[in-house]
């Protein structure tokens, strides 16, 4: 049972276009464990982020199917929050109250109302955000706002975290961060999260296993790397590591040699 | 230091601050009302001008001193009917007194004053009518504006309709809403006046599409993200139409009640024109029929006045829109 946890079977799924149908996945298997955090990379356009959107539940797949705990995943739901790219935080409610939303969804019926505030309040404090409660997003910079829709995922207790390139839109030292704070809660906690990246420094450092895809169309899964680095990881210790710098290379090999980027070939 | 020079000190320092101020306030004093004025000012020499060498068959074309000398009296006219109204009603009262001094079971009557209706009453009549034809058009056209915004096979059956009646001219739907209202409205206490709601539902049916077009536009373009946000947190269709769509919404909501209240005011005073319904616009066809001399610097006036009110109107609108938005940031104009 805990080796699979999530479990992703045949997936394939086709968009319909003007002339023919557009096939972006073709047979996507993959088996996650409870805790495991597993990074999906690839080139643009490869379909990292379909697969995300298909276990989430915002696309439907054509054909095989995801199943999380034993149960078919058919629709979206806060059992698989979703952390997205541009922190989609609604502008109009302010940090705490943008949290409270997605509290109030899933713990209305066994939590009080004093609970709520408290378990808001302590998952604004695991971002270190519960300085800023009554900001608007708009107050807020880049790293700031997706701190909180970090925030927002977690307080929903999600049995998985769905990460779409989360980090993709801040500058290098906000990520870098980012990166530490979201490693310290998944060992705290011990989320289950798939996170989409481009970046293969990331990948490396957060993973335990990386999923490398196929160019599209009908992407796949490539190759499955597992990295056995012992927890807690030092991005500064491990710059120096043979390791990693093994993983690293490995998963730049596949990408730059076995996958060409599609678009440097066009270019 | 002594107090001397201290207090000198102070007296110094206030004294740098309030040049400061003193420029800034004058920065503001330009902008805010030198420059516009100067604006006003060219269009009022323009306009004696060109008035000068216009000459119709009822006189000179008003400049604005006459203009202004009408404006005068149409407010005098407006005291002196009330003074009369009251001065009715004060001998009504006394005859009814003496009636039931004379026999206390007296049945006693009051009648209604029936003066003519003076410009300042016409302006009120007119504001009523477009406050609640407006009204009437935003509880239809939000609500039907975010139905159509959210489902696509509803926006499909509605547009067609939506396109063909945007278009219409006020008085063309003017006849077929004075016969339906005649026919439908039958009560022997009227609320309201059959007039009124002629020119009520006019303003109605035709503030109605701004309103419509702009809401669905707004509610169909809110960002995907927030939708699949609602989606993931299985928020029913009420919370997620009040915590997402509306928020969205609001600004193409605001730009389209404000087309709409523009429009709504244009509408009444030319439905009211050829309805002869009590408002400005019946104000401005009596003049032209009576065709005194006087006749022309009074509708300039009416004109004036409609134009004033417009812009209020818009302005009241734009402060509400500033309330109520989110986006405190945003520059509305």
């Amino acid at each position: 049972m805990k080796n699979n946890y999530l479990e992703i079977s045949q997936v394939g799924i086709e968009f319909p276009t003007d002339s023919e149908p557009f096939r972006a996945l073709q047979n996507v298997n993959l088996t996650i464990g409870k805790g495991q955090f597993i990074s999906l990379i690839g080139h643009s356009g490869c379909g990292k982020s379909t697969v995300l959107n298909i276990v989430a539940g915002l696309y439907e797949a054509t054909e095989g199917g995801v199943i999380l705990e034993g149960r078919e995943v058919n629709e979206p739901g806060p059992d698989r929050a979703v952390v997205f790219q541009n922190h989609a935080l609604l502008p109009w409610l302010t940090v705490y109250q943008n949290v409270e939303l997605a509290v109030k969804c899933v713990f209305k019926k066994t939590k009080s109302k004093a609970e709520m505030r408290d378990w808001i309040e302590h998952n604004l404090s695991l971002v270190h955000m519960d300085h800023a409660l009554n900001k608007l997003p708009g107050e807020l910079s880049g790293g700031m706002k997706q701190r909180v829709g970090i925030a927002r995922c977690l307080a929903m207790q999600p049995k998985v975290l769905l990460m779409d390139e989360p980090f993709g839109a801040l500058d290098a030292l906000t990520r870098a961060h980012l990166q530490d704070s979201l490693m310290d809660i998944q060992q705290q906690l011990g989320n289950t999260v798939i996170m989409i990246t481009h970046d293969v420094d990331e990948a490396v450092l957060l993973s335990d296993r990386i999923v490398m895809m196929t160019n599209g169309p009908a992407a796949s899964i490539g190759e499955v790397l597992s990295i056995n680095l012992p927890r807690p990881r030092d991005r500064v210790v491990l710059a120096d590591d043979p390791d990693f710098n093994n993983y690293r290379q490995q998963v730049l090999r596949f990408l730059y040699e076995k996958q060409k980027n599609p678009a440097a070939k066009a270019a | 230091m002594s107090a001397t020079a201290i207090k000198l000190k102070i007296a110094q320092s206030s004294d740098i601050l309030t040049a400061a101020n003193l420029r800034l306030l004058l920065d503001k004093i330009i902008k805010m009302l030198a420059l516009p004025g100067f604006g006003i000012l060219v269009f009022l020499l323009l306009w004696q001008l060109v008035a000068n060498n216009i000459v119709t068959s009822l006189g000179q074309f008003p400049g604005p001193t006459q203009v202004w000398e009408q404006s005068k009296t149409l407010v005098a006219e407006h005291q002196r009917e009330r003074d009369k109204e009251a001065s009715f009603y004060e001998r009504q009262e006394k005859r009814n007194a003496k009636k039931l001094a004379k026999k206390p079971d007296a049945v006693i009557k009051i009648r209604a004053y029936t003066g003519k209706a003076t410009f300042v009453d016409q302006i009120g009549t007119s504001l009523l009518t477009v406050a609640f034809g407006f009204f009437v058009a935003t509880l239809v056209a939000v609500p039907l504006g975010i139905i159509c915004g959210l489902s696509e096979s509803v926006y499909r059956c509605v547009n067609p309709i939506i396109q063909t009646f945007k278009p219409v001219s006020p008085l063309a739907w003017l006849p077929l809403v004075t016969m339906v209202v005649s026919a439908l409205y039958v009560t022997d206490d009227p609320l309201f006046e059959k007039a009124f709601l002629t020119s009520a539902f006019t303003v109605a049916l035709c503030c109605l599409w701004p309103t419509v077009v702009n809401t669905i536009v707004g509610v169909a373009s809110i960002d995907r993200d927030l939708i699949n946000v609602s989606r993931v947190l299985q928020l029913s269709a009420t919370v997620h139409i009040r915590k997402i769509v509306i928020p969205s919404a609001i600004p193409m909501i605001f730009t389209g009640l404000r087309l709409s209240l523009a429009t709504g005011w244009m509408v009444l005073i030319a439905a009211e024109m050829l309805a002869q319904n009590p408002g400005l616009g019946k104000f401005i066809w009596d003049e032209f029929q009576n065709g005194s001399s006087n006749s022309l610097g009074r509708i300039m006036v009416a004109v004036l006045v409609i134009g004033v009110i417009g812009f209020i109107l818009d302005s009241l609108m734009l402060a509400v829109q500033k309330r109520v938005s989110w986006d405190k940031q945003a520059i509305l104009r």
